[in-house]
């Protein structure tokens, strides 16, 4: 009579087929979707709070390392450590014109600082006051060799390096309180007046000439009695000869006592702390945790009065030869669905997030894969976690009850 | 293969009649509690291929239990339940939900259809657990629909359709497997004296072109118009009949009109 065959010598259940499975899952949510959509709202918060805050950190780490390549990983410094007895050792001023002399090395710039001048606004402003700013003696290739061109005005040259001229470091004329080079703008240095000859933009490989009042070597030395010894050298090298250079650096330095000396690659410190920088962001991290379990325990409600309210669905699907196996699946489906839509949503969004701000702040947009596909696990797992309790419940419930009226 | 004829692979007696379909053997099943409720007591019944049997009893005789253990959805506190000659008691959960997925199909009181679905897919969701595939399912679905008379409304949704072309469609979703016998718990309970009618009359031709049905309902007069009444009472059957040849009986027509019982 017909072509379904429906019995067989041997009874057991079936397995339901995947679109199958997918298509009875999904009832909740098409029957429901309003319901649906808001309990899915606190893992998609969650997600989204998770992907944005890892793809912000990549992005802005991403934005600093583009910019740490563009000024020259083949930067290196030289600086004076603490001798054996901890005293502070002093380069000698032939230090600098000893780097120059090897190979690779293509720039040496160097500074100096005047421990004994402070930089004021006025004459005025209390001596202790000195906005943690320190005043350097300076060459005159600094800003080329640093990476840090000059905002306002102009560089130190070899006329104005021997007069009481300075040029302030981003953050020095910052707390200085000068923003613009007016004629005759001056300062108080080492209990005399100078005069404000240009304002250097911020240096990101070296972030201590941001904090330096700099003067010329002969300038220094002259109004301000400094020894001429200088405390930082700033050495470029062939980019391929970075490591054999930093390698003999010290001993070129200082012939007598290399280990008074110390040698670093500013690039790679950077790039190292770029790369911790993501720690900070562990305090949105936990946020979205929080979300995300709220979400969860939303899921879970929600499965639960849906389970409650389809009772005699399931009472019909068991009468209809669903096993316990049948509806506990359903219901699990059903919820990691949930999830998993909360899921999409939430990587949408802090995608979306991601590259607004990274597009404001001129970065590359970029999220790294562990956010959105931790994120999909997470809300995957999440959702299932949540659908447990709910699916076991569905498929404890006897088919006699659940078929009760009222 | 004939389901009639099944061997009882499981069951370790030998059924009492080869015709039957279902067979309750001294079925007791006494609910838990303080004090326990005796729902059945001692109930013997067989159904046998081609019947159309009505069990009748007001509310409270035990005639809901008698259903839930005859499609086993509980399972009896003792006696022997088997169908198409398979001891249910000798089955695992899992077996005997494929027993209900291929060889019993359910009509409710309250029709239980998705109101999402259409029509179609209604009546094909009653082999979905039975690992037919979607084509099978649709093709099966849109017969069955053709069998009760509304193959029309196949796309429409339930809340489109009437209360009696509801039932039409949860007739159809029982009867989508071909199941060995179709158990109709009050199915016109919910619908008016004339819609109930026809339903009752749509019953009794599908009886006459071989379903065997056990439909169950507190009313004396419905179960008047149909072949065999069986009475249930507290739990025990009080009377079991095979009613006088009646003029309206699908069963006679058939017979009048020369088709074979039971298929």
């Amino acid at each position: 009579m017909s072509a379904v065959s429906t019995s067989s010598t041997s009874i057991d259940t079936k397995r339901l087929r995947p679109r199958d499975l997918f298509r009875i899952a999904a009832v909740g949510i098409r029957t429901r979707k309003l319901r649906a959509s808001l309990s899915a709202l606190g893992i998609a918060i969650g997600v989204a709070a998770i992907v944005a805050v890892l793809g912000l950190s990549q992005s802005s780490q991403a934005g600093l390392l583009a910019e740490i390549d563009k000024l020259g990983t083949n930067l290196l410094t030289v600086t004076n450590g603490q001798n054996f007895f901890g005293q502070n050792s002093e380069l000698s001023p032939s230090a600098p014109g000893m780097i120059a002399r090897i190979g690779p090395v293509t720039q040496v710039q160097y500074t100096g600082a005047i421990s004994t001048a402070n930089a004021y606004r006025t004459p005025y402003v209390p001596t202790v006051n000195t906005n943690a700013l320190t005043v350097d003696a300076a060459s005159l290739g600094l800003p080329r060799t640093v990476g840090a061109s000059v905002a306002q005005g102009e560089y130190l040259n070899t006329a104005t390096a021997t007069q009481p001229v300075v040029v302030l470091g981003a953050t020095a004329a910052q707390r200085l309180g000068i923003d613009h080079i007016y004629p005759g703008e001056r300062i108080w240095v080492g209990g005399q007046w100078f005069y404000v000859v240009g304002i250097l933009h911020p240096a990101i490989l070296a972030s201590e000439i941001d904090t330096s009042v700099l003067v010329g070597f002969p300038a220094a030395e002259h109004y301000l009695q400094f020894d001429g010894n200088p405390s930082e050298i700033y050495v470029r090298a062939v980019t391929s000869q970075v490591a054999a250079v930093q390698a003999v650096l010290a001993q070129t330095a200082d012939p007598e006592s290399p280990s008074d000396v110390n040698v670093s690659q500013p690039s790679v410190t950077l790039t190292a702390r770029a790369a911790a920088q993501s720690a900070f962001s562990g305090l949105f991290l936990g946020l979205g945790a929080v979300a995300l379990l709220v979400g969860a325990v939303g899921v879970a409600n929600i499965m639960i009065i849906s389970v409650l309210e389809r009772r005699s669905e399931i009472g019909l699907r068991r009468a209809l030869g669903a096993t316990r196996g049948h509806i506990r699946t359903q219901f699990l489906s059903e919820a990691a669905m949930l999830g998993v839509l909360g899921g999409l949503v939430g990587i949408g969004i802090g995608v979306a997030a991601t590259a607004i701000y990274a597009t404001t702040k001129g970065w590359a947009i970029s999220v790294p894969p562990l956010a959105w596909g931790g994120g999909f696990g997470a809300a995957l797992a999440i959702g299932l976690i949540a659908g447990l309790f709910p699916a076991l419940r569905a498929a404890r419930m006897s088919p006699t009850d659940a078929l009760r009226t009222v | 293969m004939n389901l009639a004829a099944a061997p009882p692979a499981l069951g370790s007696a030998p059924p009492l009649d080869p015709q039957a379909v279902l067979e309750l053997d001294n079925v007791t099943k006494i609910y838990g509690g303080e004090p326990p409720v005796v729902a059945l007591d001692s109930v013997n019944l067989t159904i046998g291929a081609g019947e159309l049997v009505g069990i009748v009893g007001p509310s409270g005789s035990g005639k809901t239990t008698l259903l839930h253990v005859m499609g086993t959805l509980d399972r009896p506190t003792s006696g022997r339940v088997s169908l198409t000659g398979l001891d249910v008691a000798e089955m695992s959960e899992r077996q005997i939900a494929a027993l209900r997925a291929t060889r019993i199909g359910f009509v409710f009181q309250n029709f239980y259809l998705a109101e999402h679905e259409t029509v179609l897919e209604n009546v094909a969701d009653g082999l979905l657990y039975a690992g037919v595939g979607t084509a099978d399912r649709r093709r099966a679905a849109a017969e069955a629909l053709e069998r009760v008379g509304i193959a029309h409304r196949a796309g429409f949704h339930p809340n489109k359709i009437s209360g009696g072309e509801r039932q039409r469609v949860a007739i159809a979703r029982a009867l989508v497997g071909r199941p060995a016998i179709v158990l109709a718990d009050e199915p016109t309970g919910n619908l008016d004296s004339t819609t109930g009618a026809n339903v009752l009359a749509l019953l009794k031709e599908l009886n006459a072109e071989g379903a065997t049905i056990a439909l169950i309902t507190h009313d004396r007069g419905l179960a008047g118009r149909l072949p065999r009444q069986v009475e249930i009472l507290d739990g025990h059957i009080v009377s079991d009949s095979t009613q006088m040849p009646d003029p309206d009986s699908a069963m006679n027509r058939g017979i009048e009109h020369g088709s074979p019982q039971g298929r």
